[in-house]
């Protein structure tokens, strides 16, 4: 962790408008929890349908790609990586950094939106807040690190990403049952499954995959993020 | 502190971007001479770690550059791109630069560094607000903050005014004078002329010549030139011109002649003897290629 490469990401990814990007969704979902709180339907069904829904379903992979590319891909992009690049900070380093820079954006834009939105529903009623909090949490880090990695190997990484959460994620996932298996949203749900009680919180991976699948997607995506920085080429327009 | 390239080559796919280049840069100002897609930046990038040779060595001291960020210590590096966040202020982006480095007083460092390049006036103004002059400088304080033994420059006077061009040539001179290695490139042979004390020129991807200004100077003047002519006699003129061992070819063409001069000192003064004893009068001399591209080109074919 070097605290100047993570001053000058968090001042890239919150600077300016950026920041707006990133409190849309959280407000959406607060947004959301209040208009189900108005309307009556304050209970653990719907606190439920609209974390699986929106908070995991959603938000959560979108945010994780904005700011998990968000943290390299524009620096690669144009040229600003350099300056970073060309000190005696070993490059593994510098991915660790803004891997965690991603990750600590995701606990404050989505993992903590999403205990608030469950606790203005059903309040902590089994669990409920803390579980998907902390399903988002897992979550959370583990797309900072995947689309880390995505945005240090591809000039692509935002469309792929896309590609991944919406169309893998959600559509293969819905139809598809072994898809899920390698679905980070789902691993995330395990985990939330796991701290509530509630009878409505249905996880289908097992905590015995989706744990060590967190943990190894995490760590293998942040380590190859390090090595491929390692070998970063500018190949220039010659 | 030097830096070595042994037989270094890099490839992209069936393209050669940089040919089989030998050549050592060591203290004081080297221009690296070539026109646009010689492949000056990349050489200059495999010599700033920021490229893998495909062949061949490159080394600093002695140790391989690439894969290696503990040569940044002795390395400042000036990209080409403009490569500068335009969120910050040119003092926090010079002072970030002293704070990657890990210098024990980054403050200081800074303040020196902006000064060397005359930027303390604006230095807390955006970086996006600067224009393209004074980014580039900011380039070079971020570069000089640790007061490196190499600082390898990429195109660092495209996009600059004439003064500021000045300006950054006094202090390349400067700081090579004062036994830094420094190495920058360009496609302008003037430029490289009035700084550098070595010149190193690339062609094609080729180490094509190396020197000092005056051996590549005397290069592109022995080279043989080509001119047009046309005068009252053309025919004439051209069977005068043939009877000198200067002149190596000439054609004879409807709207005038091309003289083919192999030897141009004793050409430039035969011309104007054999026109006056002849009685012939020239309406037009003119070089038809001089121009740098020509001029690389015969390197290149002479060094083939």
């Amino acid at each position: 962790m070097n605290p100047v490469v993570a001053g000058i990401t968090y001042r890239a990814l919150l600077g300016r408008r950026r920041i707006v990007l990133l409190l849309l969704l959280p407000l959406g979902l607060l947004g959301l929890a209040v208009l189900l709180r108005l309307t009556g339907n304050a209970d653990q069904r719907y606190a439920t349908l609209l974390m699986e829904n929106f908070a995991l379903g959603t938000m959560l992979p979108l945010l994780g790609l904005i700011v998990g590319t968000g943290v390299i891909a524009p620096e690669i992009d144009d040229g600003t990586v350099i300056h970073l690049m060309s000190k005696p900070i070993s490059r593994p380093v510098i991915a660790q950094t803004k891997f965690l820079v991603a990750a600590s954006l995701l606990v404050v834009f989505a993992a903590l939106p999403t205990y608030l939105a469950v606790w203005l529903l059903v309040r902590n009623e089994d669990g409920m807040a803390a579980g998907f909090a902390a399903g988002s949490l897992v979550a959370g880090v583990a797309y900072a690190a995947v689309f880390l990695l995505l945005g240090v190997v591809t000039r692509h990484a935002v469309t792929i990403g896309v590609v991944y959460a919406l169309v893998w994620e959600s559509l293969v996932g819905n139809f598809v049952p072994g898809a899920r298996k390698f679905s980070i949203q789902q691993w995330g749900r395990t985990v939330a499954d796991q701290i509530s009680t509630s009878v409505y919180l249905k996880a289908e991976i097992a905590l015995g995959f989706a744990a060590p699948a967190l943990v190894i997607a995490t760590v293998v995506a942040v380590v190859w993020a390090g090595l491929r920085l390692r070998a970063f080429s500018l190949t220039g327009d010659e | 502190m030097k830096i070595v390239l042994s037989q270094a080559s890099r490839w992209y796919g069936n393209v050669v971007a940089v040919n089989d280049v030998t050549m050592t840069i060591g203290p004081g100002v080297t221009g690296l001479l070539g026109p646009n897609g010689a492949g000056k930046s990349t050489l200059l990038h495999m010599m700033a770690g920021f490229l893998a040779p495909s062949g061949g060595t490159v080394t600093l001291d002695g140790t391989p550059v690439w894969k290696n960020h503990h040569i940044y210590r002795n390395i400042g590096l000036v990209p080409e791109r403009e490569g500068v966040y335009g969120f910050l202020t040119g003092w926090q982006f010079v002072l970030s630069a002293a704070k990657l480095q890990g210098l024990p007083d980054p403050v200081e460092a800074a303040r020196k560094a902006l000064a060397t390049v005359e930027m303390e006036e604006p230095k807390d103004r955006r970086v996006e607000t600067y224009s393209k002059g004074m980014r580039q400088r900011v380039k070079v304080a971020a570069a000089l903050v640790h007061d490196p033994a190499v600082l390898l420059l990429d195109e660092p006077f495209n996009g600059m005014d004439p003064r500021q061009r000045m300006h950054l040539m006094d202090l390349i001179r400067t700081m090579g004078a004062g036994g830094r290695t420094i190495l920058f490139s360009s496609h302008i042979l003037e430029e490289v002329e009035r700084v550098a004390q070595h010149i190193e020129v690339l062609v094609a991807g080729r180490h094509a010549a190396s020197g000092d200004f005056r051996d590549i100077r005397r290069l592109m003047t022995d080279r043989p030139h080509l001119f047009r002519i046309r005068s009252s006699d053309d025919r004439r003129l051209a069977a005068r011109l043939m009877l000198d061992s200067s002149a190596g070819g000439v054609t004879l063409r409807p709207d005038g002649l091309e003289v083919q001069a192999v030897e141009f000192r004793r050409f430039a003064r035969l011309l104007p003897q054999v026109a006056r004893t002849e009685g012939i009068r020239l309406h037009e001399v003119s070089p038809a290629d001089e121009d740098l591209e020509s001029v690389f080109s015969y390197l290149i074919n002479r060094s083939a």
